[in-house]
């Protein structure tokens, strides 16, 4: 049997809405496990995103939550941040524009790590090269608006790391990007998370990203979880017509073409 | 022989502001069949919607020609190119950004109706309703407002709007890249439709090479600015010749069902 990492029971989150409450997750129960690459799937307000702010305890406090998410090996539960590093889909709006790369990447290190300036600036220097900037010296003190998507994406990877956390969640992190970027962040996260032996949580629309990546898949719709199970059963074996109906609406390069020659 | 529907040779546009030149266009030159589609793909930057904003003349190249039906398309100013317009129309990727949100539906189907001279006031609710049938929506949503209905649906009536003018050419822009995956495939399966039975070609933009393949009949693989490869679609992806195009193809990943 493995460790779990957290265990959600009855998890609900709403919202006040004219009337009523509305519901961005409806009690949600989910084992994740110690060490695990989790795969969230579902498409536009399926609650995907609920359940990855709900994790790292950053929902905005007018969100009403109830039910229990137990996380057995953090005494206080986890801190976002120091224990749980998150990763945004936009990183030209997760990254400060005023500050340089090294304060952003060092700025974890310090508060969580208790580093000096010294060592951050070594701790920023070593985590840029670790996700592959070119030139990192001179990256510390440039700006994120100074480099392209793709790289401002491995920077707000270096920033979520900083501070070792024990769990990455990625909410949509290669979503904006084109797919030869996208295909080398996901490489990225797959690296980082085999070395530092994270537990992660990929929160995705794509379900061929999360086959790739993920050993346990967790499918959600309309704000409630429809199934989850290790990838190749949820993919081989789906019990659910949804999840089927994902598997089935997917375009790979086996997919039918839909047009005949030209006139 | 005759000339292709549309014949664009030597592009060139080149983008400067105080610090940098870049260039977006460089020495681009290809060819569209009536009825056919054209895929561009590319990375982020490589040019692609330069291209199809060159095509709308949203964006002036600052060389080159294009071609649409053996006439000067570049060379058409005033009332001239307004009178063609028409001719081509455009989606873009986010139909929300792409409409007046005060707008109701009916109201931003009648402006192309109306602009272009398509129908007489009388006839323009007729027009609009069967506009949204062709779409596959119900003709009560002409009342609704364009922030009321899905993504899905709204891509449908940006559709629509486009059809509105009956264009030889629609240039889709990243067309079904915000779309959820099941409403995707239905769009997609318009597209052809619509081509199957009015004839149109299309230019689509799309940075997923997947995608390009289920609906494109020829590929033009972009980066840098540059045309890197051309050819029918499924011959790119089995042999694909530039590291651009293999990477692009690389880079989509299958779904491995165990």
């Amino acid at each position: 049997m493995t460790e779990p990492l957290a265990t959600l029971r009855g998890v609900s989150v709403s919202y006040a809405r004219e009337g009523g409450r509305a519901f961005a997750l409806r009690e949600v129960d989910l084992a994740i496990a110690k060490g695990e690459r989790l795969a969230i799937i579902g498409e536009s307000g399926s609650g995907k995103s609920t359940l990855a702010l709900a994790l790292a305890g950053l929902l905005p406090p007018e969100a009403a939550v109830s039910g229990q998410i137990d996380w057995p090996g953090f005494a206080e539960g986890p801190r976002a941040g120091r224990d749980i590093g998150m990763v945004f889909q936009d990183p030209g709006s997760s990254l400060n524009p005023v500050l340089t790369i090294g304060e952003l990447v060092s700025e974890g290190a310090v508060r969580h790590l208790r580093l000096g300036r010294a060592e951050a600036r070594q701790r920023a220097l070593d985590l840029l090269a670790r996700v592959r900037i070119p030139q990192p010296e001179a990256a510390l003190d440039a700006y994120p608006h100074q480099f392209s998507g793709g790289q401002r994406q491995r920077i707000a990877i270096a920033c979520a790391i900083a501070a070792s956390p024990k769990v990455l969640i990625a909410d949509e992190a290669t979503s904006a990007l084109d797919m030869i970027v996208q295909a080398e962040i996901t490489a990225l996260l797959d690296m980082l998370v085999r070395e530092d032996g994270m537990s992660l949580i990929f929160i995705t629309h794509d379900i061929a990203l999360a086959a790739k990546l993920a050993d346990s898949i967790a499918v959600f719709r309309d704000a409630m979880l429809v199934e989850a199970g290790p990838a190749r059963q949820v993919l081989g074996r789906p019990v659910q017509d949804y999840t089927r109906s994902l598997i089935a609406t997917h375009i790979d390069f086996s997919s039918p073409r839909l047009i005949g020659e030209p006139a | 022989m005759r000339e292709p529907f549309v014949v664009a040779e030597g592009l060139r546009k080149t983008f400067r502001s105080r610090e940098r030149a870049v260039i977006a266009l460089d020495d681009v030159s290809f060819s569209l069949a009536r009825g056919e589609t054209l895929g561009l793909v590319g990375p982020s930057g490589s040019g692609k919607s330069t291209l199809a904003r060159a095509l709308m003349r949203l964006v002036e190249p600052d060389g080159g020609s294009i071609r649409i039906d053996g006439e000067d398309w570049l060379g058409l100013s005033g009332k001239a190119l307004r009178r063609r317009r028409g001719a081509i129309q455009m989606v873009f990727q986010d139909p929300l950004a792409a409409f007046n949100p005060r707008a109701t539906i009916g109201g931003a189907l009648d402006d192309p109706l109306r602009i272009h001279g398509m129908a007489d006031r009388g006839e323009r609710p007729r027009r609009i309703a069967e506009l949204l049938e062709r779409v596959g929506l119900p003709s009560g949503f002409a009342q609704r407002a364009v922030h009321e209905v899905s993504g899905g649906q709204r891509q449908r009536v940006a559709i629509a709007r486009a059809l509105a003018t009956r264009p030889a050419l629609i240039v889709l822009d990243e067309a079904v890249s915000a779309l959820d995956v099941s409403v995707r495939g239905r769009i997609l399966e318009l597209l052809a439709d619509l081509q199957k039975s009015d004839g149109i070609a299309f230019v689509f933009v799309s940075h997923d090479l997947a995608v390009v393949r289920v609906i494109a009949h020829r590929v033009a693989v972009m980066d840098a600015g540059r045309i890197v490869e051309t050819g029918n679609t499924p011959d790119v992806i089995a042999n694909p010749q530039s590291a651009t195009g293999r990477a692009l193809v690389a880079a989509v990943p299958t779904l491995n069902l165990g």
